[in-house]
């Protein structure tokens, strides 16, 4: 298979509680989709930039996710961590249709570095 | 016509000497074209906090003092990486790396110290370093990721700052002393004894009255040998044993050198044009080892530079912050009482608290303080001005408040004193702020702590200073002082106590709302005050609040705990640390079914499940069909018991029975912070009771009830709260206990320190009063009949339990529908 880029669907607003988080698998990265208390979707790469936290289980504030692990925050929309840390994660292009189904656009780099299984066709 | 500007080179871009060039532009900014050159390959950084950076608390970034813009900006030459190795004084030239040279008529040699390393067999070998600068702190970082065991030479401030940053890295760390206490150059034997005690507990091991013989090893240090033939193993070595003096381009090029280049009390060498600044000069004999001193030092050498009239140096009285957390030290002046000199000591092995003065004839010549160090700063300055302090020694000692001093006559007090503090002496010592530049400051509009801090850097680093620049706001600042209150956490002023009395005021009822009538400056508040507030509203309206789980810590959300690489630990709940074979047959088929990864007692006599993954934990849940242990939570964790009188010889009461009895009756009920019981069946008390929020210990005919207690962090033992008959009211008493601490503890405050705050007189004048008891009691008992099991809950409930799957696989989108709207349709 190859490696899905592009525009893709994920899901919708109702998978997804108002300053919740869920996980999603694309191309053997995880991918953390937030929802704002405003029912902006977010998604960023699941993993804090501090220690690889899974932010997906962080509380989140505005714009903002606190990772569950050492309560680094980290600005959903930028992907950078707020001061006085410092570090980035990746942050993805998201859409919200009216029917609240959620689109996410990857490109090329939505992919883990390491060759997952399916990054070879049989 | 323009002069011709004197050409001025530093030798050494380090803290000293970069400071005398700051100085020097603001006095004269266009008397001279300036040279620097620094060995480091890094522009002026703050030495003092590699500590920091080692121990976690700051990056390398934040701890550059000037940065290269800097430098461009005042138009200084910089050569970053390049030593100079050769001064030709006749010609008045310096030559550095790089065939770089330059030419001067006014040399600053300002080389710094160097590690001392101990001449002793394998020092050189790989794996032993000192502790001085950027390059020092990276190899220890580096170390501590592939190797366990460090060693730490010396035993004196920058040792045990290097050994507790080790700890930090996660290293496994000793520090080795000749002397049989630590830190004798700052403390006396009580204080250094309360240090290491301290220091223990935080996990650092010492080997005392140890003279290291050599270090062992092929190529990387593996160990140390001692003198006395005993070894260590350890893989890092780090030498902290003293600094020399660098002296050796100095001595190269005739300049006089004994400890130190030697300067007068101009700062200047034997030759002409050349000076000396920082740990590199030895004034008067001294060669000092701090950054005030060096400061002092700059001051006046940029005077003299700038051809401003000036007084000489004289020497400075030093004072010593440890930079460990969770310890307090303070050190200043002469500390061991010379010839006819007195001292008075406070000695208070409950608190950790020692404190040391010592006077000669009425004036206070030094000061060792442990635990509580906040006067400090105000007797370094008394120190200092040499004043007369008869009559307020006893005052001074126990740390009167300073406006209580000042009132106190006798000679001006805290106030007077920082009023005649002339405007050039250094406040901050940390980052070099003197009394003019807070005044300044303040004249210039700044009102509070903050912003002096903010304008100035003073208090920045060490906070020690802190005291003395809210005197001087006092003073300058006058009426205008704003003392900002801190609240709760960043996101509101206001105080736990007035949170509440607001939401009871007003009938608050969600945290949206409270954040908004209550002016929250984060619209959606914080990882702190969120949580908290969803306690509050739980707990003074158990019937009509909704628990929001978007406001609870991922544990409390999750309902168990989150491991350091995502996944979760499950601890189903074995009321009294009681099980059964069939239970524990249940228990294994999960953990087999499950694949978890370990499964271990706890601490707290039940079975954990560690490593299980998100999406499998309503599927536990759900084949254990135990309720949840809460092992995660603000709430009631454990009931330890004893086998107590059912089997137990000295057995008095059915200990089993009551820890059973109880862990039923409070099971699911939220806390400001964790809450831990136990059951002893008799005073020899196997269940640990007397270190728990609530412990029971049985006695012939009756059970004695302790509250307040705590193993964790800081171990308090518990405190006696009465001594009751029967069974039922063991619970009564327990249950209005629980329940005034949940009404009144503030949010993550354990009953140890609340208990500590408020004070058992007044906890036991309120439980005493038999009709409050009752009444606390029924609340208790109403809010915890509200609540369900939160395992049983999520499996049954479809909603809750979708959060623990991952979403389906992606869909690619058909590229002609991409534009569109919206698609119904499903992909083929
Ligand atoms: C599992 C257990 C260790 C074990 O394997 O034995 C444990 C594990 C943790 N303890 Fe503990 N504590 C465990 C018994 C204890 C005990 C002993 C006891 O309860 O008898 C203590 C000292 C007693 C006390 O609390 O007074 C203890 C004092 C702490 C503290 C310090 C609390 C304090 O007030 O000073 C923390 C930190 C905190 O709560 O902020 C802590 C925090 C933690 C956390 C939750 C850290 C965290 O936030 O992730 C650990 C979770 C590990 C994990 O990933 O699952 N744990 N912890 C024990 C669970 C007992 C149980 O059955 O529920
Ligand atoms: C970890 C640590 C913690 C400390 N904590 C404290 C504290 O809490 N409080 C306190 O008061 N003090 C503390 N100190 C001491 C303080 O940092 C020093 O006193 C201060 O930095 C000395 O300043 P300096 O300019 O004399 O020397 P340095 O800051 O060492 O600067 C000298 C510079 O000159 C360079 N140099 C040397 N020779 C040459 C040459 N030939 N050519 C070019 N460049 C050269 C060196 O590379 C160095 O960069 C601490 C020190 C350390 C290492
Ligand atoms: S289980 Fe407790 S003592 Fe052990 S590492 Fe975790 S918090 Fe520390
Ligand atoms: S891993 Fe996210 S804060 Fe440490």
């Amino acid at each position: 298979m190859r490696p899905l880029t592009g525009k893709v669907r994920v899901g919708s607003l109702n998978d997804i509680d108002p300053q919740g988080s869920r996980r999603l698998n694309v191309n053997g990265l995880e991918i953390a989709l937030f929802r704002l208390s405003d029912d902006e979707i977010l998604a960023v790469e699941n993993r804090c930039p501090h220690k690889g936290g899974v932010l997906s289980e962080g509380m989140v504030c505005g714009p903002v996710v606190h990772c569950p692990l050492h309560d680094w925050r980290i600005d959903l929309r930028s992907g950078e961590a707020l001061a006085p840390d410092k570090g980035c994660i990746e942050t993805f292009e998201t859409e919200v249709a009216a029917d609240g189904t959620i689109f996410l656009t990857l490109d090329g780099s939505a992919q883990s570095s390491a060759a997952g299984p399916d990054s070879h066709s049989a | 016509m323009t002069t011709k500007r004197k050409k001025l080179v530093l030798v050494g871009n380090g803290m000293a000497g970069v400071r005398t060039i700051e100085h020097l532009l603001k006095l004269a900014p266009d008397l001279y074209e300036i040279t620097v050159f620094g060995a480091e390959p890094h522009p002026n950084y703050n030495r003092i906090m590699l500590s920091s950076v080692l121990a976690g608390g700051a990056s390398m970034e934040e701890i550059v003092i000037n940065d290269l813009g800097w430098y461009r900006d005042n138009g200084i030459t910089l050569h970053l990486g390049r030593t100079v190795t050769e001064i030709d004084p006749g010609n008045r030239k310096v030559y550095a790396e790089g065939g770089i040279e330059a030419a001067y008529d006014e040399l600053i040699m300002a080389t710094g110290s160097n590690a001392f390393i101990l001449p002793i067999p394998g020092a050189e070998k790989e794996g032993v370093i000192g502790f001085r600068d950027i390059k020092d702190c990276q190899a220890m970082q580096e170390a501590s990721r592939q190797h366990k065991k460090a060693a730490v030479i010396g035993g004196g401030l920058l040792g045990l700052e290097a050994a507790r940053g080790l700890l930090n890295l996660g290293m496994d760390v000793t520090v080795i002393h000749i002397n049989e206490y630590l830190m004798e150059r700052q403390l006396d034997r009580p204080a250094s004894i309360m240090l290491q005690k301290e220091l223990e507990a935080q996990g650092m091991k010492f080997l005392l009255k140890k003279q290291t013989e050599s270090v062992l090893g092929k190529q990387r240090a593996k160990g140390l040998l001692f003198k006395d033939g005993s070894m260590l193993e350890a893989d890092l070595v780090v030498m902290a044993v003293g600094i020399r003096p660098n002296t050796a381009l100095a001595q190269r090029s005739g300049i006089t050198v004994e400890r130190g280049i030697v300067v007068d009390d101009y700062m200047r060498t034997n030759l002409p044009g050349i000076h000396a600044v920082g740990e590199c000069a030895q004034h008067r004999g001294i060669a000092y080892g701090l950054v005030a001193p060096l400061y002092e030092q700059g001051a006046v050498l940029a005077k003299r530079l700038a051809g401003i009239e000036t007084g000489g140096y004289e020497g400075s009285v030093t004072s010593t912050k440890l930079k460990v957390s969770g310890v307090d030290v303070f050190s200043g002046g002469i500390f061991v009482e010379p010839e006819g000199a007195r001292s008075l000591r406070y000695q208070d092995e409950i608190e950790g608290v020692y404190k040391k003065l010592v006077v000669l004839d009425d004036r206070l010549i030094g000061a060792v303080l442990f635990g509580e160090t906040g006067e400090g700063a105000s007797l370094f300055s008394l120190i200092k001005s040499g004043e007369s302090i008869a009559g307020r020694e006893k005052e001074l000692l126990l740390g009167l408040p300073a406006d209580a001093l000042s009132s106190g006559g006798g000679g001006g007090g805290a106030s007077a004193r920082l009023e005649a503090m002339p405007a050039d002496e250094i406040v901050c010592g940390c980052n070099g702020v003197s009394k003019g530049d807070i005044v300044s400051a303040i004249e210039g509009g700044c009102t509070s702590l903050g912003q002096v801090k903010g304008c100035t850097k003073a208090s920045a680093s060490c906070g020690g200073c802190k005291p003395l620049v809210e005197g001087l706001l006092q003073i300058y600042a006058g009426d205008d002082v704003v003392t900002v209150k801190e609240g709760i956490c960043g996101c509101t002023s206001l105080s736990r106590d007035e949170i509440v009395a607001e939401i009871k005021r007003m009938g608050l009822k969600t945290v949206k709302e409270v954040m908004n009538v209550l002016d929250w400056n984060n619209e959606e508040g914080c990882s702190k005050c969120r949580p908290s507030l969803n306690y509050y509203l739980g707990m003074l309206f158990p019937a009509e609040y909704k628990d929001e789980k978007e406001s609870r810590f991922t544990n409390e959300r999750y309902h168990a705990n989150i491991q350091k690489d995502g996944t979760y630990s499950v601890i189903p709940r074995i009321y009294g640390g009681v099980t059964s074979p069939t239970e524990l047959k249940r228990i294994a088929e999960v953990a087999e079914k499950f694949a978890v990864p370990l499964v271990k007692f706890t601490g707290g006599q039940r079975l954990d499940l560690l490593g299980v993954k998100k999406e499998d934990l309503p599927g536990v849940w759900e084949a254990l069909d135990m309720p949840s242990g809460h092992g995660y939570g603000k709430a009631l964790r454990t009931v330890k018991t004893c086998v107590g009188s059912t089997f137990c010889r000295f057995g008095t009461q059915d200990a089993m029975g009551m820890g059973v009895r109880l862990e039923k009756a409070f099971e699911r009920m939220n806390a400001p912070a964790k809450v831990k019981l136990a059951v002893s069946g008799c005073p020899r008390n196997c269940a640990e009771a007397t270190v728990k929020d609530f412990g029971v210990v049985a006695i012939d005919g009756g059970w004695e009830l302790h509250v307040g207690g705590n193993a964790g962090v800081h171990v308090r033992a518990t405190e006696l709260l009465g001594v009751v008959k029967t069974d039922d009211e063991v619970e009564e008493w327990a249950s209005a206990f629980l329940q005034y601490y949940r009404e009144n503890a503030t949010w993550n405050e354990r009953t140890a320190p609340w208990v500590e705050r408020v004070g058992l007189t007044h906890i036991k004048s309120v439980l005493d009063d038999e009709e409050e008891r009752k009444a606390l009691h029924a609340r208790l008992r109403d809010t915890l009949d509200r609540t369900v099991d939160p395992w049983k809950q999520i499996v049954n409930e479809p909603e809750l339990r979708k959060n623990f799957e991952k979403l389906p696989a992606a869909q690619a989108v058909p590229a002609a529908k991409e534009s569109g709207e919206r698609t119904e349709e499903e992909s083929a």
